[in-house]
């Protein structure tokens, strides 16, 4: 059977290349990068040399580079560690209604601290209006949080408007770039923000290694205790071979990114284009334009999310949904029903994300096995009959 | 995936009694598509047996694969025999749902008792049911 992998959101899968990098790290003695012996000097030159690539990716200087384990943990270190460094000028924080929960719940525990969040919310394409951040700002706000992409709907922000603004009122502006970093230009500079999340694991790089960048001269409070590591703000052990790893991933970014935004692109417009038209009554979530190369996310009515990624697995294709039953609180995805979208129809949710292995086989395949599944499920649905009875053929008897 | 056993995993994909009764004896629906789950049971009943049951879900693995193995536990009992089957009981015939699916997606002997009581509702409206 056929095995199409499409939930690169979830993690991408690793280059040969970057294998290649990290293998001399796991298969010799990798020396802990603080000893000061031969051992400990390679590994340390080797976290320098990733350091050096991260940040060319990002068009930022090595030294404001803070290496972490994951993209939850930049995000928590970048609002906790920034809101708190600046609690005593106030402690009223802003973030957009579609976080990720790594930001959202971060703020959600300096509530309970005696922190306040306001939450700008998005239109129906899951945009934040930069002016909406403008009037959530007040005297006593310390930190803003805005995502640059979503991994669930795709959609850019406007951030370098958004940085325009909170740089003007000199309110330090953190971007969860996780989606972004590595898969669409992000250059700290022009974009203007003052911390930025990323992680190696959407961009061909292992999973264990992400970073957060903070522009030089803004404090941050460590949330890990220990010794000296990343100039003390991130103590512990490095994990050498997968920042290693991550660096080598964020080099083969830097060179390779018009072509691979090229190759995503064409697949993603075609099942965005076609999907709708071969399944009535589905609908495209997110921006057409201002979108990630490798997201196709639908809605798709009458039929429930989970069934339809399990009827898909058995066909060897592998995606996401943002279904409340796919969910393990067993709710409806925050960033569907900020966007407007009603639970019922965020039940139907589907999301695709394509990354640079896939075909354009794989997606005529997906576009040829998912109208069966979705056919059979709503045979099943008492909502589709419902709605078949009331519309009474119509323009919905093409669905037969 | 989720973590659903075999037996979940096998009515799932070839659910039993997948449809509608037309005039059925009894109608029973349960849940709202804003939970996530939604079944709507139908039934056929001859001399205090359950003669025919079918039903349509809308939801998740767990709530489809419960439909299926609530019907087909269901067909050919007495009335009095089907009241008995509790999400329990189908739970286990399931051999298991994961913890969070116990509540939500597990409605299917509260659909079939639904569409039971509503069949024993007509009849007494009748004053006998008409295959007594």
């Amino acid at each position: 059977m056929r095995k199409v992998y499409l939930d690169n959101a979830a993690t991408t899968p690793l280059l040969p290349e970057v294998r290649e990098s990290m293998l001399p790290f796991l298969d010799e003695l990798s020396g802990n990068p603080s000893s000061l012996h031969d051992w400990g000097d390679s590994a340390r030159e080797a976290v320098a040399e990733a350091r050096a690539r991260v940040a060319r990716l990002i068009g930022a200087g090595a030294e404001e580079i803070i290496f972490t384990s994951c993209g939850t943990e930049s995000n928590n270190l970048a609002v906790k560690g920034l809101a708190l460094a600046r609690q005593n000028k106030g402690r009223h924080l802003v973030a957009s209604a579609i976080e990720h929960f790594s930001v959202l719940h971060s703020a959600r525990t300096l509530e309970k601290m005696g922190f306040e969040l306001s939450l700008v919310p998005v239109d129906s394409s899951g945009m934040v209006d930069p002016d909406d951040v403008r009037q959530s700002l007040r005297p006593d706000t310390v930190l803003v949080s805005i995502m640059h992409g979503s991994n669930e709907v795709g959609t850019v922000q406007p951030i370098k408007e958004i940085a325009r603004i909170t740089r003007e009122h000199k309110v330090p502006l953190h971007t969860d770039a996780v989606a972004t970093a590595g898969n669409i230009p992000v250059d700290v500079g022009e974009l203007g923000m003052d911390a930025l999340s990323l992680a190696g694991n959407q961009f061909y790089g292992p999973q264990g290694a992400a970073a957060l960048w903070v522009r030089p001269g803004v404090r941050l409070i460590p949330q890990f205790d220990g010794g000296v590591q990343e100039g003390g703000r991130r103590s512990g052990t490095e994990n050498v071979a997968a920042i290693v790893g991550l660096g080598k991933a964020a080099e083969l970014a830097s060179d390779n990114m018009t072509v691979r935004m090229g190759h995503l692109s064409r697949l993603r417009d075609r099942l965005l284009d076609e999907l709708p038209r071969r399944i009535d009554h589905t609908v495209v979530t997110g921006d057409t334009t201002s979108r990630l190369p490798g997201n196709a996310s639908f809605c798709i009515e009458f039929i429930e999310g989970e069934s339809i990624l399990m009827m898909l697995n058995s066909k060897g294709v592998a995606a996401s949904s943002g279904s409340a039953c796919t969910s393990r609180a067993l709710k409806a995805s925050h960033v569907l029903i900020a966007m407007g979208i009603t639970h019922e129809l965020a039940q139907g949710s589907i999301v695709f994300s394509l990354g640079v292995d896939n075909s354009p086989e794989d997606v005529g395949y997906v576009l040829e096995v998912l109208p069966p599944i979705v056919d059979r499920l709503r045979q099943m649905s008492p909502l589709y009959a419902r709605f078949i009875k009331g519309s009474k053929g119509g323009k919905n008897a093409r669905l037969q | 995936m989720p973590v659903y056993s075999e037996k979940v995993m096998e009515h799932f994909m070839n659910p039993r009694n997948v449809g509608e009764i037309e005039n059925p004896d009894g109608i029973g629906e349960v849940g709202n598509p804003i939970c996530g789950d939604m079944m709507t049971f139908y039934i056929k009943v001859k001399d205090n047996h359950l003669e025919d049951v079918k039903f349509k879900t809308f939801g998740c693995g767990a709530a489809i694969a419960v439909s299926s193995m609530t019907s087909e536990m269901a067909i050919g009992k007495t009335l009095d025999e089907a009241m008995k089957i509790t999400p329990g009981t189908v739970a286990t015939q399931l051999e298991g749902l994961p913890k969070n699916k116990l509540h939500c997606s597990n409605l299917g002997a509260q659909a079939l008792r639904k569409a039971i009581e509503d069949y024993l509702n007509k009849n007494r409206a009748q004053g006998g049911g008409k295959n007594d």
